[in-house]
């Protein structure tokens, strides 16, 4: 980069600090989120914030979750400053934080109450002991089951099954006449798709992504194994045309009684006992995310959407404000009283699942809770590993491997290419891409 | 009629427009270079450095690059050669006398002002998905699997999706030159004993080879850019099925955010565009004047 | 020698090309079909009557105001047709009646312009645009996408005025026209159904831009192509909603395409009709 450039830069962000004093009054938030239900719940909900903080306004760019991190990853890279809340992903925030990108979210109000963040969550936001993004909702993965079926084949699945277990049941349950598939997955390509399912699989295969060299690991024996069985069961027991599909297909498909278990993000427990939208709501059973015989290891998936504070921000203090209101303890209350106890944020806040009103409102809560606080997102392997990250490995070139591995997984469940062909593929775009990023670093 | 004042006069009325698009080139295009010799990546900023060839050679060495080619080109001639035929058959049809012509012509030519990423959702969710598109209840009404468009044909998904969005465009060019044809040459032709084959092959054929080209050169221009309609969809896969080369600069520098592989991959982009247009222009070029 | 078309071939061609028109036109419109269901109709399978409710553009409505990215979507078509008009009816004019021999070079370097990807250039621009302050404004907008669209707008205009007859001009001009009363009165009345064209198209192609749009613009800015990106692919199936938002995306254009397809068929010619 041209020294002038850099100067350009440095002069941008000595200007974000110098204006960041300016006083509170007639403030306007720029806030960028993802548009899933509970953001948009949210944003529907900040009558409360605007009563409290009159000065300030709120304007929102909601955006589908790609075109959202495409903008704001551009936009906070070129220390743009349009934004002065951003919705980001766990991935982003250690990764970010390690730029400066970031503000850190020290000082925040006395009611806050930083301790009750649930630990898992709150250790997977900071960095060297620094929070740099407040969580919003989090999640962790489990299996999801249809108790009725179950019974009806005579399988019962254990609080803590292996996956021979679910094999076992998949096979059970599955009766294609009546297109009752026994087990759902994800298979669309993509990082935060297929790869995150994979890569916790994988975890509880004993696998990891690299070794503490970065050479990639997908000629291990354990991703062999890991990709082999999920290639049988989605073949044997999966729905058709499963390569396309998502957490949002399967979501459905499961929701209209077509699968009997359903391995994915515990935030879709919620979905799927909501009588509403949910044919099969009052026949749904939950166990922890499985692992192999031997290996103990439950996949450690942990993701939050969060609300961070880019350095770029000129309105730091009325940033800060609002990130405080919509991750506080009240927040919650204001949700739960709008729209009932189900429909508060989870997996944020050790309080919310010590409200009786909340546990019994929400069958589901003890799982998700135990789920993400098992998930070790400092150590997601068994094996030595240099990175961290659970479902995903947060370094920034990651987005660009994941999805590229992601695609020749799906090639491979779709029959386009053998399940040895496709680790080879993987192992060598993975090799390359780390060769160029410069690793070993 | 060229007198010395009216040439300059025309000099002056070109010079913004040629100024403009200049700027427009020059500008984005020197930076695109400059960033295709660095290091440069976006999530990285504090360590950019001189790169050379590398980016360029990284890029080419990409496994997806030849059948990204490949697929840029299958994409292209392929939603042409659908435009084309089913747009002069379309236009023969329109062109005849039939009730409720205007309406008709409005129907066929909406695709056109549609937005590509609404395109793309349409065809994906209401018309393609396999589970709720219609597609899909076609097949289980005829008693068939549901075929998975996405999974098992991603390039000729995006091939009709592309196809339905510039039918209208090469109806209508079709149509309106369809429109010119000579009537008294056609019915002096059926009076010698022409059939309707022969008509259309001697007659209205060479008629449309000026609009043909049209519709080639200027679909050619969009077509080549093509990248909405993927990222929507198939996101270039499974594998690189569906991967074409706009779709693979884009990959570079919206997933990799790699702002040196992405502007090599412009680079190459643009100069393989301009082969292209290059043989276009020597092959129908003459049609235009 | 006049013939009548028989009834018989009007009712087959008739009936063909209702059925061909339905079929293109198909996917439109069951999106707006689909825009009128309740979510859980929306995925019960194929269905062509909606209960008529209006739930889902209200839902959608109030989930993001639908009329400051429409007005964008306005000022930012026109505004940028208008420029591209201004700059290019000049340029389409000297090349057209005062050709040189790089006339037609220039033109194809012109449309050569439009190749390179956009997302190659997406940083230069970003960093350019936030440099200037021309981040999230209708004006940078403006500009960006009159750029994209001149070397169409200029070759449109180019083909459209070479089609009106020099002789016209030479008559004009052994009259004693001045240059000014020439082009005021013998070649703008000619040229104004080109123009006109023109317009109509450069409107929709301004509309229709999907990329510049959301990469440069926040929230002022922001028009229809940013307002749908709130809406694609949700966590959780909202076909309706969906649909609802796609349906106000388009029928703006959809509707001034309708009204003006006369005027915009003889734009679309390209000269192509001789």
């Amino acid at each position: 980069m041209s020294s002038t450039f850099r100067a350009l830069l440095g002069a941008t962000a000595l200007c974000a600090v110098g204006s960041a004093a300016v006083a509170q009054d007639n403030t306007t938030l720029t806030i960028a989120t993802v548009n899933n239900g509970d953001m948009i719940r949210m944003q529907s909900l900040t009558a409360d914030f605007t009563e409290k903080n009159p000065g300030i306004t709120l304007e929102w760019v909601t955006l589908e979750e790609n075109i959202l991190r495409e903008r704001v990853t551009t936009d906070i890279a070129t220390n743009g400053g349009q934004y002065d809340v951003l919705t980001i992903g766990t991935y982003e925030v250690p990764i970010w934080a390690r730029q400066d990108w970031l503000s850190p979210l020290t000082d925040l109000p006395e009611d806050y109450d930083v301790d009750d963040l649930v630990p898992a969550v709150r250790e997977a936001l900071s960095v060297d002991g620094t929070l740099y993004a407040a969580p919003f909702y989090a999640e962790s993965a489990m299996v999801m089951y249809r108790t009725d079926l179950a019974e009806a084949a005579g399988v019962t699945i254990p609080d803590n099954p292996t996956w021979t277990d679910i094999k076992t049941a998949a096979e059970a349950m599955t009766d294609k006449d009546n297109e009752v598939y026994g087990i759902c997955l994800r298979g669309k390509p993509g990082w935060g798709e297929n790869m995150a399912f994979l890569t916790a699989m994988a975890n509880s295969y004993g696998a990891r992504w690299f070794d503490t060299e970065w050479t990639p690991q997908f000629d291990s024996p354990e991703w062999q194994e890991t990709l082999t069985d999920y290639l049988t069961l989605m073949n044997e027991y999966g729905p058709p045309g499963a390569s396309s599909n998502g957490f949002n297909e399967n979501l459905s498909l499961f929701q209209q009684g077509k699968c009997g278990m359903w391995i994915d993000a515990t935030v879709a427990a919620s979905f799927v006992t909501d009588p509403e939208d949910s044919t099969v709501a009052d026949s749904v059973g939950f166990a922890q995310f499985p692992n192999k015989e031997g290996v103990d290891n439950h996949g450690n998936w942990l993701w939050a959407w969060n609300l961070a504070i880019p350095a770029s921000s000129q309105k730091q203090d009325a940033a800060k404000t609002f990130v405080a209101w919509a991750t506080s303890k009240d927040y919650t209350n204001i949700v739960a009283e709008a729209e009932g106890w189900r429909a508060a944020p989870p997996g944020t806040r050790t309080s919310l699942y010590e409200n009786a009103e909340y546990q019994e409102a929400a069958p589901f809560a003890a799982q998700t809770l135990e789920a993400i606080n098992a998930a070790n997102t400092q150590k997601a392997s068994v094996q030595d590993i240099p990175y961290t990250g659970g479902q995903f490995v947060a370094i920034p070139e990651f987005q660009g491997i994941g999805t590229a591995v992601g695609q020749t997984f799906s090639a491979a469940l779709a029959g386009q290419m053998s399940a040895e062909d496709a680790l080879a593929a993987a192992q060598s775009t993975t090799a390359r891409e780390m060769a160029r990023a410069g690793y070993p670093k | 009629m060229a007198t010395r004042q009216t040439q300059g006069l025309a000099r002056l009325m070109r010079a913004p427009a040629i100024i403009l698009l200049l700027i427009w080139m020059i500008v984005p295009l020197g930076m695109t270079l400059y960033y295709s010799f660095l290091n440069y990546n976006l999530l990285n900023p504090a360590s950019v450095s001189w790169a050379g060839w590398f980016n360029y050679q990284y890029f080419y060495t990409d496994p997806a690059f030849f059948a990204a080619i490949r697929n840029t080109l299958v994409l292209v001639l392929g939603v042409l050669t659908i435009t084309v035929v089913l747009g002069i058959a379309i236009a023969l049809l329109i062109d005849k006398p039939i009730w409720g012509q205007g309406m008709v012509r409005i129907l066929i030519i909406s695709p056109f002002f549609v937005m590509p990423p609404v395109a793309a959702l349409i065809w994906k969710n209401m018309i393609m998905h396999p589970s709720y598109g219609v597609f899909a209840d076609i097949a289980r009404a005829i008693g068939v699997q549901p075929v998975d468009w996405f999974a098992q044909y991603p390039l000729t998904s995006i091939i009709i999706i592309v196809a339905w969005q510039w039918l209208p465009f090469a109806t209508l060019i079709l149509l309106t030159a369809l429109q010119s044809l000579d009537g008294e040459q056609m019915e002096a032709a059926e009076m010698d004993g022409a059939g309707p084959v022969s008509r259309f092959i001697h007659l209205t054929l060479p008629h449309l080879a000026r609009a043909i080209t049209v519709v080639v050169l200027i679909q050619t221009i969009f077509l080549l850019g093509i990248y909405a309609e993927i990222l929507v969809t198939t996101n270039g896969g499974p594998g690189n099925a569906s991967t074409n080369l706009t779709y693979l600069i884009y990959r570079a520098a919206r997933l990799n955010f790699d702002i040196g592989g992405a502007a090599a991959g412009g680079i190459i982009a643009v100069i393989l565009a301009n082969i292209v247009a290059f043989f276009l222009m020597r092959a129908v070029g003459k049609n235009l004047d | 020698m006049a013939r009548v078309a028989s009834t018989r071939a009007k009712v087959g061609y008739t009936v063909a090309a209702w059925i061909v028109a339905l079929v293109i036109f198909f996917p439109i419109l069951y999106t707006i079909i689909t825009s009128l269901k309740t979510e859980q109709e929306a995925i019960a399978g194929f269905n062509l009557i909606p209960s008529f409710t209006l739930s889902s553009f209200e839902a959608v409505q109030s989930q993001n105001n639908y009329w400051r990215p429409f007005t964008n979507s306005v000022i930012l078509a026109v505004g940028s047709t208008l420029l591209a008009l201004v700059v290019a009816i000049p340029a389409a004019w000297a090349m057209a009646f005062s050709p040189t021999k790089n006339t037609r070079g220039i033109l194809m370097w012109m449309l050569s312009t439009k190749m390179m990807p956009a997302v190659a250039v997406l940083v230069p621009i970003y960093l350019i645009f936030l440099r200037t302050g021309l981040m999230d404004t209708r004006i940078g907008l403006t500009v960006m996408l009159m750029l994209i669209n001149l070397p169409i707008v200029v070759w449109m205009l180019y083909t459209y005025f070479r089609e009106i007859p020099g002789e016209i001009l030479e008559a004009a001009r052994m009259d004693g026209a001045s240059l000014r009363d020439e082009i005021l009165y013998v070649l703008t009345p000619m040229a104004v159904p080109g123009i006109a064209s023109t317009m109509l198209l450069n409107v929709i192609l301004a509309w229709n831009e999907a990329f510049w749009t959301i990469q440069l613009t926040t929230t002022n800015a922001a028009p229809l192509s940013a307002f749908i990106a709130s809406f694609s692919s949700p966590q959780g199936l909202f076909w309706a909603k969906l649909s609802a938002a796609s349906v106000m995306a388009i029928a703006p254009i959809l509707i001034m395409g309708w009204f003006s397809q006369k005027q915009l068929v003889r734009g679309l010619t390209f000269g192509a009709v001789k």
